[in-house]
C-alpha cells in the first residue's frame, strides 16, 4: 500500500499518550488539551476528510467510525498490521508445544504399551499437535489484536467527550492529537473544516 | 421501541406504525422484497432503508427496552427444565451410571448421542462465522452473532455428557493431562483423548471468535448507556424501586468492562479485521477437524457399523446439516417474536439456509447409502448383518425416523414455494434435529446391541434417569439462548451497518450490496 506521506522527517513517535512535540496546549480553563475532534455527516466523507488528513503530513491522528470503513487503512495511510506474523509465531509454537507434550509423556516419562506400537511414533500425535496449533494461533490472534491496540484500556480521553459516545453508533469523527509535532490549533481547525468536518470541539486530556 | 428516539416519527417508524416514504419498493412475487432471482439485481440485504441510527435503535432496544411480555414465562420454564435436568444429574452422580439404561452390551447409548447430537450442532454456527466469511457471503452478517452463540451453549450441552457418562464424575480431571501421583499419563493413541482435545479447542476458540465479534457491539451499548446517564443526570429507572443502582450505570460497567474500552479507532479496526479474518481461518480447518475426530471415536474402532472410512465426511455433513436447523428453529421463532427483526432477517436467509439443509440433506442420504453399498461391496459377513438389523431389526423404527426425517423430509425444499415458506421451513428444521438425534441414536445403539455372538445381544431401554438429564440438556440450551436474547447484541451491529449501501466510501461508484456478493 503506497503511503501519501512519510514519516522519515519527524521525530519518532514514542507511544500513545507521549507528547513528541514538546508543546502543551491549554484551553481558556487551563485543561491540557488532548486534540481537536471533527465529526463529518457520511463515511465516503470520513473517508476524503482522512486522505486529505494523511496527506497533510499529521501523524498523530485517528478516523472512528461504528463500523469498519472498507479501504481505511489506505485513507489513513498505513501498511500492513504485524498481527499475521504473531498469529503464525504462536500457531507454530502451539504445533511444536503440543508435539513435544505428547512425545515426552508417551515415550520418554512413561512408556505405556499399547497394541505394541512404537512409543514414539508420529502419527497418533497428529490430531491433539494440529488442535494445540489451533488454540494457540486463536489466543495469539485475539490477545496480539487488543495488545497492538493498546488494549483494555477503560479510560481515554474521547470517550469523556458527549458527542464521541455516538462514534459506536452513527458519527463518524477524526481526531487529531495535540502531541502531533505538525499540531497548531488554528491550522489544524481549519485543516479539518476544509475536509468537511459539520462540527469541531477540543478534546481536554 | 428503543429507549433513544430523537422524534416521534422515527420512534414510529421504528415501531413499524408508519411506513416512511421512498422506501424501496417491493417487486411483485418477490416475498418481502429479497426474493429476486433477476440476475444482476442484488437482494437488499437489511430491509425498509434503515439508517446506521435505526439499525443501532433496533438492535440494541432488544436489550434496553422491557422484556417482551413471552420473555419472562418462557425463561421460567426453561430454567425450571434445566434445573429438573441439573437434579437427575445430581442423582446419577450421587447413585451411579446403573440408573442409566446400560448394560454389558450396549455400553454407550443416550449419552453418548446427546454429545454427539449437541456437539454437531454447534458447527453452523462455525460455518456461518468463519466458512461463510471467507466465502464472502455478506447475508451470514444477520445470522452469524445468534448461530455462534447457539454454537457455544451446544458446546457446553454437549461438554456435560462425556463428563457425567464416566462413572466416576470427580476423576473427570483425568481427561486432562495433568500431573497426578499415580505419576502416569492419558493414552495419546486414544481418539476418545484426542476429542477432548479438539472438544475443548473447539468450545474455546468458538467462545473466543464470538467474544471479539461482540467488542464493538458491547461498546455500543456501553455508550449508550452512559449517554442516557449523562443526559437524565441522577434520574433514569434503578435496577428495583428499593435498591437505587442505575440500571444504566450496571450496563456502563458491565458492557464497558466487556468492551475493553474499544473507542471504534479506524486503526484499531484495522487490525480488529485482520484478526478476524485469521480466526475465521484457522476456525474453518478446525470445526472440519472436531467432527472427524468426534468420529474416530467410532471408527477406529473394529466394530461392525462403525469401522468405516467414510465417517469423518459423513459426521462433518451431518453436523451442518443438524446445525442449521436448530439455528431456524431458533431464528424463525425469534424474527417473528421480535418487533423489525425480520428486516435483518429476510426471507432470503431462509431461503439460503434451507438450500443449505437441502445439500447436506442429500449428503447425508448418499453417505447412509454409501454404507449400505460398502457393507455389500466390501463382502464383510458382519458388516451386512449389521446393516440389515439396523434397517429391519428391532431398531428399524429409529432407522426408518432417520431416514425419513433426514433424507426425506428436506426434500420439499426443491419446490420454491415451500423452502420460502418459513412455517414450512421451520416444521422441516424440526423433523431434521428430530432426525439428527436418530442418526446418532441408530449408529452408537444399533452397532453394539449386537456383537459378534448372539449370546451377546441385548436391547437397550431408556430410564427416566436417561430422557430426563437430556430432557435437562435442552433446558439448558434453551435457557442460555433466551439469556443471549436478552443481554448480549443479537446481532453483529458493526458489521450489518458495514453492508449497508450507505457504509460504502465511494456511493457512487460501487454497486450496492447485496445478497449475491
Amino acid at each position: 500500500m503506497a503511503s501519501g506521506h512519510s514519516n522519515a522527517a519527524r521525530p519518532p513517535a514514542k507511544g500513545p499518550g507521549k507528547n513528541t512535540s514538546g508543546k502543551i496546549y491549554v484551553t481558556e480553563t487551563g485543561e491540557q488539551i488532548h486534540g481537536i475532534l471533527a465529526q463529518f455527516a457520511t463515511p465516503a466523507d470520513l473517508f476524503h476528510a482522512a486522505e486529505t488528513v494523511r496527506d497533510s503530513g499529521l501523524s498523530r491522528w485517528d478516523t472512528f467510525s461504528p463500523f469498519p470503513v472498507h479501504d481505511m487503512e489506505s485513507a489513513m495511510g498505513f501498511s500492513r498490521t504485524k498481527l499475521p506474523l504473531l498469529v503464525a509465531v504462536g500457531g507454530f509454537s502451539g504445533v511444536g508445544l503440543g508435539y513435544l507434550m505428547q512425545w515426552w509423556m508417551s515415550a520418554v516419562d512413561y512408556q505405556l504399551v499399547t497394541q505394541g506400537k512404537p512409543f514414539g511414533a508420529w502419527e497418533q500425535f497428529v490430531p491433539i499437535t494440529f488442535e494445540l496449533g489451533i488454540l494457540l494461533s486463536a489466543f495469539t490472534a485475539i490477545i496480539g489484536m487488543l495488545a497492538l491496540n493498546g488494549l483494555p484500556r477503560w479510560h481515554h480521553p474521547l470517550l469523556k467527550k458527549d458527542s464521541f459516545l455516538r462514534a459506536s453508533q452513527d458519527a463518524f469523527f477524526i481526531c487529531v492529537e495535540a502531541s502531533d509535532p505538525n499540531f497548531d490549533p488554528d491550522r489544524t481547525r481549519a485543516l479539518l473544516e476544509s475536509a468537511g468536518a459539520t462540527r469541531i470541539e477540543l478534546v481536554e486530556e | 421501541m428503543s429507549s433513544i428516539h430523537p422524534d416521534q416519527t422515527t420512534a414510529q417508524r421504528l415501531a413499524g406504525v408508519v411506513k416512511t416514504p421512498g422506501m424501496q419498493p417491493i417487486p411483485p412475487g418477490s416475498g418481502d422484497g429479497t426474493l429476486i432471482d433477476t440476475p444482476g439485481v442484488r437482494a437488499p440485504l437489511v430491509l425498509n432503508n434503515r439508517t446506521f441510527t435505526e439499525v443501532t435503535d433496533i438492535i440494541c432496544g432488544y436489550t434496553e427496552n422491557a422484556a417482551p411480555r413471552w420473555w419472562l414465562p418462557m425463561f421460567g420454564f426453561a430454567a425450571t427444565v434445566a434445573g429438573i435436568g441439573g437434579l437427575f444429574i445430581l442423582y446419577l452422580v450421587i447413585t451411579g451410571i446403573g440408573t442409566w439404561g446400560l448394560n454389558n452390551q450396549v455400553d454407550w447409548a443416550w449419552d453418548i448421542t446427546n454429545f454427539v447430537f449437541w456437539i454437531g450442532i454447534g458447527h453452523a454456527g462455525t460455518l456461518i462465522s468463519a466458512i461463510l466469511c471467507l466465502l464472502k457471503q455478506k447475508w451470514r452478517t444477520a445470522v452469524n452473532r445468534a448461530a455462534e452463540a447457539m454454537t457455544i451453549f451446544a458446546v457446553i450441552c454437549a461438554a456435560t455428557f462425556p463428563g457425567i457418562h464416566i462413572g466416576r464424575q470427580w476423576m473427570a480431571w483425568f481427561l486432562f493431562p495433568i500431573p497426578n501421583s499415580n505419576a502416569i499419563w492419558p493414552n495419546f493413541r486414544s481418539p476418545l483423548l484426542w476429542d477432548v482435545f479438539a472438544v475443548s479447542t473447539y468450545g474455546t476458540v468458538s467462545l473466543l471468535f464470538w467474544y471479539m465479534g461482540m467488542i464493538p457491539d458491547f461498546a455500543t451499548l456501553r455508550d449508550r448507556a452512559d449517554e442516557r446517564l449523562r443526559r437524565l443526570g441522577q434520574g433514569g429507572p434503578t435496577i428495583l424501586p428499593f435498591i437505587p443502582v442505575r440500571i444504566d450505570a450496571v450496563r456502563v460497567f458491565a458492557y464497558g468492562l466487556l468492551a475493553m474500552g474499544w473507542r471504534n479507532s479506524g486503526r484499531h479496526w484495522h487490525r480488529y479485521e485482520a484478526a478476524y479474518l485469521i480466526l475465521a481461518g484457522i476456525s474453518t480447518p478446525l470445526v472440519l477437524s472436531v467432527h472427524s475426530i468426534v468420529s474416530f471415536d467410532f471408527a477406529t474402532s473394529i466394530l461392525p457399523g462403525w469401522h468405516t472410512t467414510i465417517f469423518p465426511p459423513y459426521f462433518v455433513a451431518g453436523a451442518i446439516f443438524g446445525g442449521f436447523a436448530m439455528v431456524l428453529l431458533l431464528l424463525i421463532p425469534s424474527r417473528e417474536l421480535f418487533p423489525n427483526m425480520k428486516d435483518f432477517i429476510t426471507l432470503r436467509h431462509l431461503e439460503n439456509m434451507a438450500k443449505i439443509i437441502l445439500a447436506t440433506g442429500m449428503m447425508v442420504g448418499f453417505a447412509y447409502s454409501m454404507e449400505f453399498f460398502i457393507a455389500w461391496y466390501g463382502g464383510n459377513y458382519y458388516e451386512v448383518a449389521v446393516f440389515i438389523n439396523r434397517a429391519f431389526g428391532p431398531y428399524w423404527w429409529a432407522y426408518w425416523a432417520m431416514i425419513s426425517c433426514n433424507v426425506l423430509s428436506p426434500q420439499v425444499f426443491w419446490n420454491k414455494a415451500m423452502r420460502q415458506s418459513p412455517i414450512v421451513i421451520f416444521i422441516v428444521s424440526f423433523l431434521v434435529t428430530i432426525g439428527m438425534w436418530f442418526e446418532r441414536f441408530v449408529i452408537i445403539v444399533s452397532s453394539l446391541h449386537r456383537a459378534f455372538l448372539p449370546g451377546e445381544w441385548h436391547m437397550f431401554h431408556p430410564t427416566a434417569v436417561d430422557i430426563m438429564i437430556f430432557v435437562g440438556s435442552c433446558g439448558v440450551f434453551l435457557t442460555l439462548f433466551l439469556l443471549f436474547l436478552r443481554f448480549l447484541p443479537v446481532f453483529a451491529m458493526a458489521e450489518l451497518k458495514a453492508v449497508l449501501p450507505q457504509a460504502s466510501p465511494h456511493p457512487h461508484h460501487d454497486e450496492p450490496h447485496g445478497h449475491g456478493d
